[in-house]
Formats: structure tokens, sequence, C-alpha cells
């Protein structure tokens, strides 16, 4: 499954640079230190911080994607820094769980 | 020692819109040399914790990284109010970040033990009043 898979469940707040990339698991959670040494590479990430950090640690766990749970929205910086380093981030009204588990299921069927 | 890489960064005091770039930009030169990903990884994350930790308790600071043909060497030198009690700062969950730090997902108490854990070695000199200077090697 890729990111671009992922478009069609989700909204999408910011198009990254990679939409082929490949996604190969989930990651749920919100605490960004916790996010920052846990998220597997190539995972998606589900969490309701839409802020900058949000990318930075993004880019440096080299997750595949972003996607805000609870409706959250990034703000104006979180939105330029994910252009910037080319992140991907997507946007749900849905529960963290409810989110995830939609990707589980295209994940895992 | 002439293959040796050095790059320096200043960080600035209670600036989140610009953490994470100095370890960004390590991350970026690292691939360029052709360094595994995995240890890539490693000096990511230990780098930014390390570089968020200056950010939100000390005055700013220095980063100077080396890059050998078999270690990634990270020396985070700040001119903040220095560790009490070491220990008890490497449990992890031990915070002392403000509520405004919390809410931006800062401030869980993981920024010394994920530095730890994703390093072969670390090293932390502080002195009460004067400042810190924390020392991680990743081997490659």
């Amino acid at each position: 499954m890729t990111v671009e898979d992922l478009k069609g469940i989700f909204k999408v707040a910011v198009e990254g640079e990679d939409l082929t990339r490949e996604v190969t698991g989930i990651f749920c959670c919100d605490l960004l230190s916790v996010a920052m040494g846990k998220a597997p590479s190539d995972s998606a990430w589900v969490t309701v911080m839409g802020n900058v950090n949000t990318i930075a640690v993004a880019t440096l766990a080299d997750v595949a994607c972003v996607i805000l749970a609870e409706g959250a929205q990034p703000d104006d910086m979180c939105r330029s820094r994910a252009r910037q380093q080319g992140v991907t981030v997507l946007a749900t009204e849905e529960p963290i769980f409810e989110a995830a588990l939609k990707v589980h299921k295209l994940l895992h069927g | 020692m002439a293959d040796v890489i050095a790059l320096t960064y200043e960080i600035s005091p209670d600036d989140f819109t610009r953490a994470g770039e100095a370890s960004s930009d390590v991350k970026s030169k690292l691939k360029q040399v052709g360094v595994s990903p995995a240890a890539i990884r490693k000096v990511a994350i230990a780098m930014y914790e390390g570089e968020i930790n200056m950010v939100i308790h000390a005055e700013g600071g220095k980063i100077t990284v080396e890059i050998s043909p078999t270690e990634i060497r990270m020396i985070l030198a700040d001119r903040g109010p220095g560790i009490p009690d070491i220990e008890q700062a490497m449990q992890a969950g031990w915070s002392t970040a403000p509520d405004e730090v919390r809410s931006l997902g800062f401030g869980a108490g993981m920024g010394l033990p994920n530095m730890k854990k994703y390093t072969d070695e670390m090293n932390i000199e502080t002195t009460l009043g004067v400042g810190t200077t924390i020392t991680m090697v990743v081997k490659i």
C-alpha cells in the first residue's frame, strides 16, 4: 500500500513529494518524544498534534506520512514546513483509533 | 584524522519553530556521504532530542558533529542551569518541562532516555549554573 492509496480515505492537507512511498505499518501517539523514539520508518503516523514539530519528528523518524485525527488541522507553520520537507499530511474527523483501523484494513485486508 | 568532517550549529533558546533544523541538516549530510539508514535514524533521533532539550531547558548552545569513517560523534554544549540529579533525569517519564512545552507534545520525560537508547556511548558533564555538555557516539 502506498501513501497515494490513503488519499482515497482521508482529506489531503499537504501533498508531499513522494506519493508512491510504501506504507508498511501504523503508529499512534501524540507525545512527540515517544513518537520520535518508537514510530517505525515507513509507518503512517496518526496523531492530533498539528504543529511544526510534528513535521520535524515525521522527517527525522522517517515515517511515510502523518494522519491528523479528531479534526485536527495543521497550523500555518506546520503546513509550510511539511511542503518544504516533502511530508504528506492527511486529515480526518475520525478519532485516532478509527483512523488507524482504516489504515490497518487497507494494509491487512 | 584528515577524513573527519566537522559540522557546527548554534541553537537558539525558546525557538521551537527552528528546533530540528540542525538534526535535519545532519541527516541529509549523512545521507550524502553514504551512512546506513539505520545509523542515520539513530543520530537523527538522539540529536533532535538533544536539540529540543537545549531549546526547552537551556539558553541555547552549540552542537558540534564529527563524522569519521567509523563513528559519528555529537557534542552538545549548552549554557543552561545544569542537571541537579542526572540519575533522576535519565528516568523515563521524569520531566521538568513547563506546561506550554507539554502542550506542544514535548515534556514526556523521554529525551535523555531516547538519547541513551539510540547511541552507543553517551556522557553527561554538568555544572549547576554553568551548563551541560553531552557527548554521544553512534558507531557506523
